[in-house]
């Protein structure tokens, strides 16, 4: 598949966030300042670009059915995908300890921002989700999965800084006060989301 | 003992896991379309942080700091594994209608949320309670929701016409938008108004 | 011993990749003969249910052997491959997969009051993950005489209804192919202007409010599955008219 067709696929019409509502939780808490979210956009990258090819490294030699048959031909009849979960969490959460005690090093002051947002990367839906639907999107490479990786990482970055930025300005206009914060957030993110649904069913 | 009880309060507004902690969202808005549905993730998540937070607890003192965010997730995957494969040989049918939500429960940040910031320094007892506690904060929650998308969305509750025939011949119809995730943010957005209208501390300041 | 030390650590990590390993290999491996049943059963159920035969699970295995006659292999050119067994050994996942010239499709023909269905299983893509099911027709090889769908992960409430009654009776007496013999599928639409569902020569029913992309996946898995069997479809059409033409020369008498 073209490379470029598929990045862009998966930065606009196949947005974790406002496609598949994935990696809401650290999107609405962590959005309160354009540089936090840039940190944690760049967080999310960096764990996507790597598990999603490694995970498929994992599952087109370990997982699938018939994979393992480059051991012997005795285990062509293995099926070993209800470990599929287990794998890529493991690989994921693996990367999210090493992006945590990198962030920690370089930047405490990121570090306390992101807080415990930080570790929950590992569950983050949009990092798993990424290596799910590479599993079914049956990809012919590791190249194609890692573009698919980046992209998908890229797209959520942009939803988190467009949100951010969003939440920046906001505080000059008059929310009512129950609502200010995590309140509008929510509502401006359901309006950005029927706007994203614009690109839906768009085929490259 | 009052110590103890709040564990089990402070979730279900002052902390709820939703709408103050943050935590959850996805699935609030993926399992949300049907009230059925939404009642049979909050059992579910129920089970799963109850047992999970014990399990981290009793374990607390043995999980090496460098690994301890994927023990905690080997945990609670391997948990939900076995349910589910119990369930495909004993109760297919039930295993059937479950096996959207196990995927779902497993990356339900709630879950791993409470294990980092409880269950790992707290004892048996109390992370118990934190679990059940936490949990029912985000069932009651979800059941909000998807009581008035599916309502709203479909006029069904729990798959049963609940719009009396009568409504609908006088030009009522359905809010299709309601059935879309989006409609589930601002359904929360709207929550999270009310709850702070009514508990003036979780107003944000600044 | 020190918690955060490297030997510990590595103690930890290997134990608790022993333990949970070993103990999920053996739930899978002991439960799999129980977990394969009822995978089995259930299709079964579900191939009697495409023409009209409802049943428990337990029922299926007995009505299975009743009514489907034949379990044939369909290969790209339209021969049968009578070594396989298709409802054993045919993962529709797995076949596709495979190069065309070594794919096997499973057919299986039915026979219900002298009349015969076939039907053939279906999968393809929704919105989260994979969508099937199973699609049968009349001898006309053109008319559906009924569907059932399944999914792995779709949305409920939206994705997740293409397995309700009322998504699936508007499939039944659709026609697969046009007048001139094109294979159209059927195209679950939103633009659809037949609401009641009247025109069976359509080749559309209505679409999902919601369900867009797992709509559009049932359009395209439709499509794409038969696609395989057009070659053996010809070929039946092109038997069974020299039987026609047989009895009508002896009518003509």
């Amino acid at each position: 598949m073209d490379y470029a067709n598929l990045f862009i696929k998966s930065i606009f019409i196949e947005n974790m966030v406002f496609a598949y509502f994935l990696g809401m939780c650290s999107y609405l808490a962590v959005s309160k300042t354009v540089k936090t979210s840039i940190g944690m956009g760049l967080a999310v990258i960096f764990v996507l670009t790597i598990t999603v090819p490694l995970n498929f490294l994992i599952d087109q030699y370990l997982l699938q059915a018939g994979a393992l048959k480059w051991i012997g031909p005795e285990y062509a009849e293995l099926d070993l995908s209800f470990l599929s979960f287990i794998m890529f969490i493991a690989v994921i959460a693996s990367m999210v300890q090493l992006v945590e005690m990198i962030v920690e090093k370089f930047s405490p002051a990121l570090y306390g921002a992101l807080g415990i947002f930080l570790p929950l990367i590992a569950v983050n839906c949009a990092i798993l989700g990424g290596s799910l639907f590479m599993q079914i999107k049956d990809f012919s490479g590791i190249t194609e999965s890692a573009i698919y990786g980046f992209g998908s990482g890229v797209g959520w970055l942009l939803a988190i800084v467009a949100i951010a930025a969003i939440r920046e300005k906001i505080a000059y206009s008059n929310v009512p006060a129950p609502l200010k914060g995590l309140g509008i957030t929510f509502i401006i993110t359901g309006l950005m989301a029927i706007g994203f649904m614009s690109f839906m069913g768009i085929k490259l | 003992m009052s110590k103890n009880k709040v564990l089990l309060t402070d979730p279900l507004d002052d902390n709820n896991p939703i709408t103050v902690q943050v935590l959850g969202i996805c699935s609030a808005l993926a399992i949300t379309v049907q009230l059925k549905a939404a009642i049979v993730m909050s059992l579910s998540v129920i089970a799963v942080m109850a047992a999970s937070n014990v399990t981290i607890s009793i374990l607390r003192d043995l999980i090496p700091n460098r690994i301890r965010i994927i023990v905690q997730l080997v945990v609670v995957a391997s948990m939900v594994v076995l349910v589910d494969q119990v369930l495909r040989a004993y109760a297919y049918d039930v295993s059937k209608e479950l096996s959207i939500f196990i995927g779902l429960i497993i990356t339900n940040c709630i879950v791993m949320g409470r294990l980092e910031a409880f269950a790992l320094g707290n004892g048996v007892w109390r992370s118990f309670l934190d679990g059940v506690g936490n949990a029912f904060g985000y069932a009651w929650i979800l059941i909000l929701v998807a009581f008035f998308r599916e309502l709203l969305g479909s006029g069904k509750l729990l798959g049963i016409q609940a719009i009396p025939d009568f409504i609908y011949e006088m030009g009522y119809v359905d809010n299709g938008l309601m059935l879309l995730s989006p409609m589930a943010l601002i359904t929360v957005g709207l929550i999270i108004w009310v709850q702070r209208s009514r508990n003036r501390k979780l107003i944000e300041q600044g | 011993m020190n918690r955060d030390s490297n030997v510990y650590t590595f103690t930890f990590a290997t134990l608790m990749v022993f333990v949970v390993a070993s103990v999920l290999a053996y739930t899978s491996f002991s439960l799999k003969d129980l977990q394969n049943e009822n995978v089995r059963k259930e299709k079964m159920q579900n191939i009697l249910s495409t023409v009209g035969i409802q049943t428990d699970r337990e029922g299926a295995e007995k009505l299975f052997n009743q009514y489907i006659k034949e379990q044939l292999a369909v290969q790209s050119d339209g021969s049968i491959d009578s070594s396989v067994n298709v409802f054993k050994d045919v993962k529709l996942a797995l076949e596709l997969k495979k190069s065309p010239d070594t794919q096997d499709f499973p057919l299986y023909v039915a026979e219900i009051d002298s009349e015969k269905f076939y039907i053939i299983p279906i999968r393809g893509n929704g919105l989260w993950n994979a969508i099937f099911g199973y699609i049968s027709l009349k001898e006309d090889l053109n008319t559906i005489k009924g569907v059932v769908f399944d999914h792995v992960g779709e949305t409920a409430g939206l994705g997740a209804e293409i397995t309700q009654d009322w998504f699936i009776e508007r499939f039944i007496d659709e026609k697969l192919f046009d007048a001139n013999s094109n294979l159209m599928g059927i195209t679950v639409s939103k633009t659809n202007n037949d609401p009641a569902n009247l025109d069976k020569t359509d080749h559309e029913v209505d679409a999902i409010s919601g369900a867009t992309i797992t709509g559009d996946g049932v359009t395209d898995m439709i499509k794409e599955r038969i696609t395989h069997y057009v070659p053996y479809f010809e070929f039946i059409k092109s038997t069974n008219s020299i039987a026609v033409v047989s009895n009508n020369n002896l009518n003509l008498n």
